[in-house]
């Protein structure tokens, strides 16, 4: 990994924290525009779940993956915390292929 | 204590406070992001970046689901630019925080400066829930240094046990982004339109992953933010 791209990741996010407080003093956005910016992590994390759980690089593909995300999804659903989640869905991938 | 699994947006959990209890809470949503920031660190370095490149990460761009983001884009065999895409739309919520809370930040322009790097989900939720202007500076401040150390803190911690672990996908490491993802989605899911704005997204990059360059399958999911703004206008009609 770059460290040039990571900086530049870094430069970009500060960049964006900081637009409000070092140039727009105090003005709002319009409520339409923030429901609209609300929208973007969720398609973006959407996309991200589906992609990571059904794909290896270009193919489509059917693995452990699916059930850890179902195990996840119980987990989320039933207000376990992060860590929960994320150990259960790690730990039934690595059972599963353990068994395979 | 707000739950830690929150941790996108706790606004839901945080209600105008005292400063003591402003401290409280700060110091519980740290403690929160900080086991969080553990499984970034273990698995920035199971994609491929240094301990070092995580701990940087976390310190200079210290904004949790851009991070994810990046290095999972790594993980699934995204070049560094695919990644970065990602990451920087997940950051633009950060302006639109920085611009709801500058009205509240003192003058200084080297404090603004500094206080803007701690411009994150969860300062600014707490900032959000205060009646007046220096509590809500306080509450900024003091939230956004509690979870840049937890975070800060679990990286560091991750990222050093994630090199000692071996083969990432025995470990179902894999398994653990999409999980993350789906966490952090869940609590944003009763906005309007987004549903919509989530299956439309996941349904375009699915579409495309055996034809475009990876990581642009993840970018071209923003189209869904338009079936979200169409149903969710639909809606209020």
């Amino acid at each position: 990994m770059s460290w040039a791209v990571l900086l530049a990741l870094c430069a970009t996010s500060y960049a964006l924290k900081a637009v409000g407080p070092l140039l727009a003093g105090g003005r709002r956005l319009a409520p339409q525009v923030r429901r609209t910016l609300d929208l973007i992590p969720v398609a973006l994390l959407a996309a991200l779940i589906l992609v990571q759980t059904v794909s290896t690089g270009h193919r489509l593909v059917i693995d452990a993956r699916i059930p850890a995300l179902a195990v996840a999804a119980v987990l989320v659903w039933r207000r376990a915390p992060f860590l929960v989640v994320v150990l259960a869905a790690a730990g039934t991938a690595a059972g599963l292929r353990a068994l395979a | 204590m707000p739950e830690p699994r929150a941790y996108y947006c706790p606004m839901a959990v945080v209600v105008a406070t005292p400063p003591s209890r402003i401290a409280r809470d700060a110091v519980g949503i740290g403690i929160a992001v900080g086991v969080y920031g553990v499984s970034f660190g273990v698995l920035a370095v199971a994609a491929g970046l240094s301990p070092a490149q995580a701990c940087v990460m976390s310190m200079l761009t210290f904004t949790g689901a851009s991070q994810f983001a990046f290095v999972g884009v790594l993980a699934g065999g995204g070049g560094a630019l695919a990644a970065m895409a990602p990451a920087v739309m997940l950051a633009v919520r950060n302006a639109a925080y920085g611009l709801s809370l500058a009205s509240i930040l003192p003058r200084r322009l080297r404090d603004r400066a500094l206080l803007a790097q701690l411009v994150i989900d969860e300062s600014t939720a707490m900032a959000r829930a205060q009646d007046e202007p220096r509590a809500a500076r306080r509450a900024l401040l003091v939230t956004g240094v509690s979870v840049w150390l937890g975070w800060n803190a679990g990286t560091f911690a991750g990222a050093l046990l994630g090199g000692g672990l071996g083969d990432p996908r025995s470990l179902g490491l894999d398994a653990m982004f999409p999980a993350a993802f789906l966490a952090l989605l869940a609590p944003q899911l009763r906005r309007p339109g987004a549903p919509a704005a989530g299956a439309a997204g996941a349904l375009v990059a699915i579409a495309l992953v055996p034809v475009a360059p990876a990581g642009v399958p993840v970018i071209a999911a923003l189209s869904g933010v338009a079936a979200g703004v169409l149903v969710a206008r639909r809606v209020k009609r």
